[in-house]
Order: structure tokens, then sequence, then C-alpha cells
């Protein structure tokens, strides 16, 4: 650990509000809801080897297929995969630019690789695929990142393995079936080897959760599926710590961070809440007025020029 | 005619118990799909995964990330309806290598509308990296497994199961049309349990004088078109195409795609569920019903002739009783 947790997760917002500003919108909220937690995961938490991936990623090389042996997956960017190492799977696609800034912030991607976010055939898309950087998985149709992520589990554990499978979702997720089909086969299978980070910001497409569709006590709900799970302050490096240090002898543990979507930009982003899962914006003024004041609350110069 | 009793059960215990990295996956309907004993004697290589189909395909996706080839059983249906977005995202973009046996096909259940996968084949055909096999008789679903796990990517499998005839002696080879009849006026093509039907009609029609070519499908795709398109030139007719599915998306329209694209005009007659659903009854009450039988073969043979052949229903072969409660089934789905 080079550089600390709090500095990585300072860059991933900074990085994805630039980009925002640059390109006249983009998944901003989800840079200040999940900055800590994807800084932790990547500065301390994940055992991952360095990055086997180029530093400024490959073009699209084509779709998977039985005469493609080019195809490859993003999974490089998370070091190489053997026994001893964790793997981390990201569930919710449209994180990706978070992900790329992330993986910037933590040394496996050149910064200039951003530069590729939604070019046409580039690889750094934006709802990320499995050939984007670290992605392994197609998981733009969420839910089905934490089922894939199960089955290598079930595998790992079968082989006696000591890495653990790490999986990011968001809470939207919680309301899709197979989620809940997931955690009821993991326990039923007894997979312990899984650990979860639930990025809850309680915010979706439509706006609040809460005013989308039922949300009740997740923390109940997980317990009842047979997870192990808490719930943290997901800006609380100190609690978040902890809780990602359980492990449990017999099932998944997960751990829900309580996150703010306009967490370090709330003089800007708080009153646009709940329009907050794509920011964009209708003028260029604005866009100049959210730029000034971002970034004066993150304390860097203001990229609009 | 032989009937083999349950041989997709045999067959599974045989090839997956010699091979670890073979996984069989149920979702609550094991016995069902006649992996029970299997699941009794190799419970490491038996995984359930409840009455959740979406996970369960996306599961075996990760399952085939690490090396193992997971055999998902259970109804056709329950393969490609409900969890179709979890087939194709987790499965097939990336070419898993994951083989999806589904039982149970078209009308072959009284289970009705909800059982009945009549329209798997137009479905999944449209789905990039799959493979579509389809069993025909005892030696197919005998010998389907290894060809199934040789493919390189998703593999979904109808297959037949209980009492079972034998209508082959050698093996389910990958992509090959097999000829069951080698004759000059009427090509007749199909695939599974409409096979065996043909053959009644086709005994019937050589000796009223029409002269029948008759040839089975094993592989819908990827599909031979270059031996089918074979066997379309010595005939002098035209061809019937006959599917224990719907006439939207199927075999017939295979035919008639592979047609227009060599510029073959020919006549074709499209026999199957004539774009409806079916509903529950026996499956020769079923076949009758929707056109699928021999007699529905008949007419449309006649059609082409253009000529009355004076066939009736005693001339044809006399039908396979099948009780509705045997014991080679779980229950009387």
């Amino acid at each position: 650990m080079t550089r600390s947790t709090q500095a990585i997760a300072d860059g991933i917002r900074r990085r994805v509000f630039e980009h925002t500003i640059r390109h006249n919108g983009g998944y901003l909220s989800q840079a200040c809801s999940a900055a800590e937690s994807l800084a932790l995961l990547y500065n301390e938490v994940l055992r991952l080897g360095p990055s086997t991936a180029p530093a400024i990623p490959r073009p699209f090389p084509g779709v998977p297929g039985p005469h493609n042996p080019d195809s490859f997956t993003g999974a490089g960017y998370h070091g190489p995969q053997s026994p001893e190492y964790d793997r981390f799977f990201i569930s919710p696609a449209h994180y990706a630019l978070v992900v790329y800034a992330a993986l910037i912030e933590a040394g496996r991607m050149a910064p200039e690789g951003l530069e590729h976010f939604n070019r046409d055939g580039s690889s750094v898309e934006m709802i990320g695929a499995e050939h984007s950087p670290g992605f392994e998985v197609t998981t733009g149709s969420l839910a089905q990142g934490l089922s894939m992520a199960s089955g290598v589990a079930w595998a790992r554990q079968r082989r006696g393995e000591p890495g653990r499978v790490w999986v990011y979702l968001s809470d939207g997720e919680l309301q899709e079936g197979q989620t809940w089909e997931c955690f009821a086969n993991m326990a039923f299978h007894r997979i312990s080897n899984v650990s979860v980070v639930i990025d809850v910001n309680a915010q979706q497409c439509d706006g609040a959760m809460s005013t989308v569709g039922y949300m009740g006590d997740w923390v109940a709900r997980l317990r009842s599926f047979g997870a192990d799970a808490v719930e943290v302050d997901g800006h609380d490096l100190a609690a978040m710590r902890t809780a990602l240090s359980r492990r449990a002898e017999d099932r998944p543990v997960v751990t829900l961070m309580r996150t703010s979507p306009y967490q370090g930009m709330d003089d800007a982003l708080k009153k646009r809440f709940p329009r907050l899962h794509y920011v964009r914006f209708q003028s260029s003024e604005e866009r100049r007025e959210l730029a000034r004041s971002v970034a004066a609350q993150l304390g860097i110069p203001n990229p609009e020029p | 005619m032989e009937l083999v009793e349950k041989p997709y059960a045999k067959a599974f215990i045989a090839y997956a118990s010699k091979r670890p990295e073979v996984l069989c996956l149920s979702a609550d309907l094991t016995s069902s799909c006649e992996v029970d004993k299997f699941r009794d004697q190799y419970p490491q290589q038996f995984l359930s995964c409840g009455m959740a189909e979406q996970n369960m395909l996306s599961f075996a996706a990760g399952l085939a990330m690490e090396g193992f080839r997971p055999f998902i059983h259970t109804f056709g249906v329950f393969l490609y309806r409900r969890p179709l977005d979890q087939l194709i995202n987790s499965i097939a973009y990336p070419n898993r290598k994951v083989r999806l046996m589904g039982f149970l096909p078209g009308i072959t259940t009284p289970g009705g509308v909800t059982h009945q996968a009549i329209d798997d084949i137009a479905i999944l055909r449209a789905v990039p990296n799959m493979t579509l096999l389809e069993t025909g008789d005892a030696t197919e679903v005998e010998t389907v497994l290894p060809v199934a796990d040789a493919v390189d990517g998703p593999v979904y499998v109808r297959v037949l199961r209980g009492q079972v005839p034998r209508l082959f002696s050698t093996p389910f080879r990958f992509n090959d049309i097999r000829c069951v009849r080698e004759g000059r006026d009427v090509l007749i093509v199909t695939a599974g349990i409409t096979t065996e039907e043909a053959m009644r009609a086709t005994a019937a029609l050589e000796a009223k004088g029409l002269s029948v070519r008759h040839l089975h499908v094993g592989t819908l795709k990827p599909f031979n078109g270059e031996q089918f398109l074979d066997h379309l030139a010595s005939v002098r007719l035209g061809v019937i195409s006959l599917e224990n599915h719907t006439t939207v998306g199927g075999l017939g329209s295979i035919l008639a795609e592979i047609m227009a694209d060599a510029g073959v005009g020919r006549p074709l007659v499209r026999l199957g569920l004539n774009d409806t659903f079916a509903h529950g009854a026996s499956k020769p009450y079923l076949m009758t019903k929707y056109g699928l039988d021999a007699m529905a073969l008949v007419r449309a043979a006649e059609r082409l002739a253009g000529q009355a052949l004076g066939i009736t229903q005693d001339e044809l072969l006399a039908v396979r009783l099948e009780a509705v409660h045997s014991t080679s089934k779980a229950e009387a789905l």
C-alpha cells in the first residue's frame, strides 16, 4: 500500500467528476457512493496480483465464440488467476466509469485508458462487459453476476483453493428475484468463500428506491436467506475494514455499505436528488455551475474552461 | 419395434461417472429427467439447485468458467422461457460449455401449455453460439452425450425419456442427416418423435406407388444444408417437413431458408403445430389433433402428388399404445 485508501477514494471521485464535466454527463453519483468501498477493496482488502493486462486497454476483440481465438476478458486488470488469489466480480456494469477510475487510482490501468471510454470500437465500454477492464463476466443484465460468481466460488471451494470470491452489488439488484435464488442456493450448498459488498445508495434509475419498490429490512432478509449480513457506513473506512474481515464457516458473508449518492459533492448534487442515476446537463450554464461547485468542494481546479 | 426403458438414465451414468468434471444439475425434476439413480450413486457430482432456473443457469456458467462441465436437467420449457436472459448473457454470449438437457420436447407431455416446449428451436436458433440437437430414438438418446459434450460452446438437447423406440442401429453423429429411406418422388424430413411417425406413413405411401425419400435430422443448429439440398435434387415432386414444434421458426423454416438461400424453388409443405399452442392430453391424441401424425403426412404427400392415394387409417401401422401412468415415468406428466 503506497497511497492511503482515502486518497484513492478522493481520486476516484475526482476522475469521474472531471470525466463527467468533459463529456457532458456520466454516472457521477455512483462515484460518490462507491468511492470508499472500491478504494478499500482495491487498496487493502482484495488479494490480487499485479495487473497482467495492457495499461492502455486493447480495442474490442469481437464477440466470444468457437471461431474467435482473439476474444479476452478484462479480468487481467485484477491480476493473474491462481488458487491463492481472490477473484473480484463487479455486477452493476453501469458502475464501469467508477471501476475504471478505481483501476487507474490503484495503478492497474493507465489514466489515458479512460480516453477510450465509450468510443466506438473500444473495450472500455460505458456499460462494462466481460471484455472491459476489471470485468470478467457480462453483468449488464443485473443480478446475473452474483450467480455466476457463486458458480466460480463453488468450484474453487470444491478444489480447496484459499482465494475468496468477492462480488460487488448495487442495492437495486436486491429487487431481482434471481438475487434471492442465488442466496438460497449459496446457503443450501454452504458456499462460504464468497464475500458480497453492496453499495446501498438507496437510489435507482427511477429515483429513490423507496419510491420504486418495497425495500424492507435488507439485513434481516439476507440473514433469513442464510447469509451472514451486516450493515455499515459505506464512507467510514475503519468500520468497513472490520466488516470486510468477517468470515463464516458455512455461508456467504454480505456487507451492506450504507452510502450517500452525493457524498463529497453534496453542495451541487444534493438538490438534484432523486434524479441522480445519470447526471446530465440541460445547458452549459448548468454544467459550469456544477463544475464550479464540485471543484470547490473537492478542493481541485475547476475543469470547466 | 423394440422399446427401450429409460435409455437416458443408463447413458448418463455411463458417461458422467467416468468424468469427474461433469456435473449433474437439477431443478426439482431429478427423477422426471431420469437422473435420480445418478444422484444416489454419485452425490459428489450432483447439485440440486432448487426450483430456481434463473440462478441455476448463471451458476452453471460460473462452474463452466472453472473447467467443470455442467449438464442441466429439467424440462425443455424451463430452460429457455423463464431464464432466456440468463441463457443468453451468462451462457451463450461467453460461449460457455453448459449442456442444457431439455426433456419433454413439444407435445410429448400432457402437461399442457406450461410444460410443452413447442417453440424452443425457433427461439434458441436465434441465439448466436448455440448448438441444437434433437434425439429421435433410443440409440440417439444413448449416444448423444459424447456428441453434445464435444461441442465448444453451449448445447441444447431435446431428450426423449421413458419408453423410447429403437429405430437406428448406428450412433448419433454430429451434423449428419440420416437417410432413412431412399425414394425418388417425395422428400420427407423429420426430427425427434416425428421420425417414428413418418416411418408409419412411408410404407403405406410406397405400397400405393409413391416413392419416398425420408431424412432424419438430429442436428438442427448448425444445419447440414448441403446434404439436404443433395437429397432434394434427387426427388421429383417436393419436400414435406414434419416437426414436433410450431411451424414458425423450426425445422420447416430451416429448410425454407436453405432453399431460398440456394435459389432452389421447390414445393415445401410444413407440418407441425400450425402457429398454435397445444393443451394437456396424450401424445397420440395431440399428434392426431394437431396434424403431426402419419395421416397428416399422407395427406401432404397426396397434395404434392396431386392425387388421392386412398390410404386409410387402418392401412397405417398400428399406433404404439402408451399408458399415461407408465412405470417409467415419475408422475403422470
